[in-house]
């Protein structure tokens, strides 16, 4: 994978995660990583008994960096010890959703620091077989964590009798096939038995329960687990100081799109605003151009619109709960304000587009993107997914009638809340959103009248435009 | 009393479940979707099959759903009608994969759950080939009648539609429509879990997902049909079914399969006297939901044209024409009686019904013959459903009488009887002669030889009295399958031409052969049969035909 230039931290940044990212003179090398401060942490956390590693997790309070965001001392609270079955603990390293580029640094820059978190949630969680399964796109990282594994065992922090503590683990990697839903922890698992990436209902197949070959599983986001690290070696506590309650430690934001510096930067949760992250971190829009929208938290996160205003319940300085008018700007980068303006944090990708964006443009952008991942088990992201494409295709080629906007939403309502997994709302919301919120748009787009029926397997030619296609893409 | 309350298993734990409004209890255990469907809130499906895993992707069950409020105290709160108040969950739920809980709610008809469904329905249309006129499931297809019960009229989908393969052979007895395929997964499910054949997967992603065989392999499992019968749309047709009848015109007889002894239960379907296929009826005392297809298609026989229709005498005195039925019978019983009796041997066969073996060996003992046995019928089994023994009714033959204690072991001495010209006279009841251990030429040794038989065979055509009778499908009668269950034939079509039961046949022989030359039965009916039948054997003892029932009784043999 080609680096981009290196550059230093922006001065709003704290970097912990990405401490090691870009530095002059750090290697991805075991031997480099201890000279800097590497396996001390372990050190520390085999001294501990591991129910006290697991609620230093809890007392941290973080939360999972994959997407959802859910609290990951609750996660592994799941997990119960000692019985009949195996514990198997995956780290999710699928990063697929558009607009999100963390995890693939920590691998190729850093990589013993998440071998490091891995096998200290190996300790806590009691697990003698952890995976890494890795998007197949990544295959120079694969070979860097094949790499950094050998070393560490090498060195004895992994593999039989570890640093002497009587505790086996071995870490094994599995490279996926490029497949955006195999980031979806029950198709995650499936794909690692060897089977179609097809994510499982719940209940009853909750990974904690019946997870890995059936056994109690704990899957984890690669971010989260290099945040393990950092819990031991800070304290629980005083990693909860990081950041805002409920929403603790620090964040790798993505942004990316329509701005001077697009990149990722490591701040505390809350810290900056959305507005402060687009005109300070990443150094403004283009010259001469207007905000237009933002998906905040990776591609299937609801768009924001520039001009919204929210009405927001916020702490007074007596303690007091206030309502709050805010605007897009002052919306604070951390879970629960996202998810209190409708959006999501998500996975961190802050994706920035300017008022040469076309609204339809960028929502069969997505749609393309999730017609083709759409994993095809459940009928209504198997069917909704692609419609909503070919809807928003149809539109973009000149053949937009003008129910087409109605029908879209109603298409992806259909789809949310009534699939096996999260990725019906992932490929629903951008069509509900976009098309809520920048409907003069469609309107503007789909305007012929509704043809009278006609056979069904045709697309009337008076619906096919004038104007030129853009070449067909996506075929399946 | 005591002694009772020891032996009683122990209590079903019962659980308070609110369905459309009504609390009602349902043991522990149940399927929510069971669970409504015995409440008679029938809920629509496509993937759920209650003999397979529940992969829960059709999302047609989807239900409004709630669980008790709880209060402080983490009991549930209670309203004013003393039943816990409920929270519902704001988004639709499954039902084919979760049991019932204490306390669970459902609607099955709310605004959600009618939404919920036309918008899944609409999702199955929007790519399907609507080519139902042309569909072999039409009349039985499933998203036809949903679409019928809970769709939209209207079609808002102006796209081309996916192209997928379609008339795919996808097995040498099935052809596979992709573009039907609603991808279920029942079919693929079916042969991992059932058929332990796992052969069949999805390929591609999406809305382009299809349904295929593992490379270098076939659909050619001998259970391969039962994947056409849950198959829920018309992706998967039988070739030896496929464009032959419009399914509703089809009549449905109740029967069971006698190509061995299993006896899986069977539904003959068939119109103006022709069988047009042959499925499996849910018994899970005997088949679960399943049967073989070499079992299933081994019907096309009784529409042989070889078919003997009509009786037969070798020798016909120049000025007659071939004896009726009464003249062939009264000569036959009446050559009979100038046999001493262990002069007569009889062949029987495990494929009659227990009617026509109790007549058999009413006949054996007329005559005064012990020289009386059935063929049997060997070939490989399966640990699933297919038995080695072919033939479906061997217990009622030893149960009878007719039977050796093992099958067959008679046979060798009515051959050596038959070639030394001891046995000068043979009967030979629905079995080839020549498959019992005796040759063409041995048979030119009989003075009389007398067979019922449906086809022509190396018996038949040597056969002083030829007495054509009637297939499985074309009569009625019971047989005992290998695991001593009774189970009832009933008549789906009529025997062709003049063909006749072979109870009818074997009365009338027996009458004929008498020496009173009695001209007259009180055995009307095969009810009447049956009844004396089962006044003579114990373990028969009170039953009758229609107490049988269609699911069988098990016997204690």
């Amino acid at each position: 994978m080609s680096q981009r230039p290196r550059r230093s931290p922006h001065p709003r940044e704290r970097r912990m995660i990405f401490a090691n990212i870009d530095r002059e003179g750090y290697t991805p090398d075991i031997d480099s990583y201890v000279r800097h401060g590497g396996y001390e942490q372990l050190r520390k956390a085999i001294t501990m008994e591991p129910d006290a590693i697991v609620n230093e997790v809890k007392a941290s309070g973080l939360r999972g960096r994959g997407g959802a965001g859910f609290p990951c001392g609750v996660k592994w609270g799941f997990i119960r010890r000692g019985g009949p079955k195996p514990t198997y603990l995956i780290c999710n390293a699928d990063e697929s959703e558009p607009g999100t580029f963390k995890d693939r640094y920590i691998i190729h820059q850093d990589p013993h620091q998440l071998i490091e978190g891995m096998i200290i949630s190996c300790f806590a969680l009691d697990v003698h077989l952890a995976y890494i399964y890795i998007r197949g796109e990544f295959p120079e990282g694969a070979k860097i964590l094949e790499k950094a594994i050998a070393e560490a065992k090498e060195k004895g922090y992994l593999g039989k009798n570890l640093l002497d503590t009587g505790f086996d683990l071995e870490i094994y990697v599995h490279r996926g096939a490029g497949a955006y839903i195999c980031g979806e922890e029950t198709g995650l698992i499936e794909s690692l038995e060897g089977k179609r990436a097809y994510p499982r209902i719940k209940p009853p197949y909750f990974p904690a329960v019946l997870g890995l070959y059936q056994c109690p599983t704990i899957v984890n986001n690669v971010e989260t687990l290099c945040h393990v690290k950092h819990i031991i070696g800070m304290g629980g506590a005083e990693y909860a100081k990081i950041g805002r309650p409920n929403n603790t430690g620090t964040r790798i934001l993505c942004i990316s799109g329509d701005v001077v510096r697009p990149g990722y930067f490591e701040v505390e949760l809350g810290a900056v605003t959305l507005g402060e992250a687009i005109n300070e971190l990443c150094g403004g829009l283009k010259p001469g151009r207007k905000l237009k929208a933002i998906i905040p938290g990776g591609s299937s996160a609801k768009v924001l619109r520039a001009d919204e205003r929210f009405k927001i319940k916020t702490k007074a300085e007596d303690g007091s709960m206030v309502d709050k008018e805010i605007g897009v700007e002052d919306i604070l980068m951390d879970f629960d304000s996202l998810a209190a303006v409708g959006s999501m944090a998500g996975s961190g990708g802050v994706i920035v587009m300017d008022d040469s964006r076309d609204m339809v443009w960028t929502l069969n952008n997505l749609n393309e993107f999730y017609a083709h991942e759409s994993c095809g088990q459940c009928t209504p992201c198997r069917e909704g997914s692609l419609w909503m494409r070919k809807i928003t295709d149809r539109i973009l080629a000149g053949g937009g009638v003008d129910n087409d906007p109605d029908v879209l939403k109603n298409v992806a309502d259909n789809i949310a809340g009534k699939t096996i997994c999260a990725f019906g709302e992932a490929c629903s919301w951008p069509t509900q959103s976009f098309v809520l919120k920048f409907r003069d748009e469609f309107t503007a787009k789909a305007r012929k009248p509704l043809p009278p029926p006609i056979p069904p397997e045709y697309t009337p030619d008076t619906l096919i435009a004038e104007t030129p296609r853009l070449p067909a893409t996506n075929q399946a | 009393m005591s002694t009772e309350t020891a032996t009683a298993p122990p209590p079903v734990q019962m659980l308070n479940v609110q369905i459309d409004g009504v609390w009602m209890q349902f043991p522990k255990g149940t399927r929510l979707i069971e669970a409504c469907a015995q409440a008679n809130k029938f809920i629509p499906r496509y993937c759920y099959h209650p003999k397979l895993s529940s992969p829960g992707n059709c999302r047609m069950c989807l239900i409004e759903m709630g669980m008790p409020k709880m209060g402080p105290d983490r009991q549930p709160e209670l309203g004013e009608d003393g039943r816990p108040v409920i929270n519902w969950i704001p988004r639709p739920q499954i039902s084919c994969a979760q049991d019932v809980a204490e306390g669970m709610a459902v609607r099955t008809d709310s605004p959600m759950v009618q939404d919920a469904r036309k918008g899944v329905l609409e999702f199955l249309l929007i790519n399907h080939p609507l080519d139902c006129p042309v569909c072999d499931q039409a009349g039985e297809c499933r998203l036809q009648e949903f679409s019928v019960e809970h769709g939209n009229s209207k079609s808002r989908f102006l796209e081309h539609k996916v192209k997928k393969p379609k008339n795919v052979a996808i097995g040498p007895r099935i052809t596979l429509d992709d573009e039907r395929c609603i991808l279920c997964s029942r079919c693929v499910r079916f042969m991992r879990e059932v058929a332990k054949d796992d052969v069949l997967g999805f390929v591609n992603r999406g809305s382009y997902n299809t349904l295929t065989c593992h490379p270098e392999r076939t659909l050619d499992s001998n259970y391969s049909l039962n994947t056409v019968d849950i198959c829920p749309v018309g992706a998967l047709t039988s070739n030896d079914f496929r464009f032959k009848m419009r399914v509703w015109f089809l009549a449905e007889t109740k029967s069971f399969c006698t190509s061995c002894a299993t006896g899986c239960n069977t539904t003959i379907s068939a119109r103006q006297g022709t069988i047009y296929r042959q499925t499996p009826r849910e018994n899970n005392d005997v088949n679960s939901s399943w049967m073989c297809d070499y079992g299933r298609l081994n019907f096309h026989y009784l529409q042989s044209p070889d078919r003997l229709v009509r009786p037969s005498a070798k020798i016909v005195p120049p000025e007659e024409n071939e004896p009726g039925w009464d003249e062939a019978l009264l000569r036959a019983g009446k050559a009979l009686r100038s046999y001493k009796g262990s002069e007569v041997a009889i062949i029987a066969s495990g494929r009659q019904t227990n009617e026509e073996l109790y007549l058999t060996a009413e006949l054996a003992r007329q005559i005064g013959t012990e020289q009386i046995d059935i063929v049997p019928h060997l070939d490989l089994g399966d640990d699933l459903l297919l038995s080695a023994d072919r033939n479906p009714n061997v217990a009622g033959a030893r149960l009878l009488g007719v039977s050796a204690p093992t099958p067959g072991e008679r046979l060798r001495s009515i051959a050596d009887g038959v070639r030394s010209g001891a046995i000068k006279a043979l009967i030979v009841l629905g079995e080839d002669a020549t498959e019992a251990g005796l040759t063409e030429e041995d048979l030119k040794k009989t003075d009389l030889l007398i067979t019922l038989s449906l086809l022509p065979n190396a018996t038949t055509r040597q056969a002083d009295y030829l007495f054509p009778s009637a297939g499985f499908a074309e009569k009625r009668g019971s047989m005992i399958n290998k695991t001593n269950r009774l189970q009832r034939l009933n008549r789906a079509v009529e025997p062709p031409g003049e063909a006749r039961d072979d109870w009818e046949i074997l009365r009338d022989l027996l009458n004929a052969s008498r020496e009173a030359a009695a001209d007259s039965s009180d055995l009307f009916t095969i009810e009447d049969l049956f009844r004396q039948m089962a006044a003579a054997t114990p373990a028969l003892n009170g039953l009758s035909l229609s107490r049988i029932g269609d699911l069988g009784l098990p016997l204690e043999l």
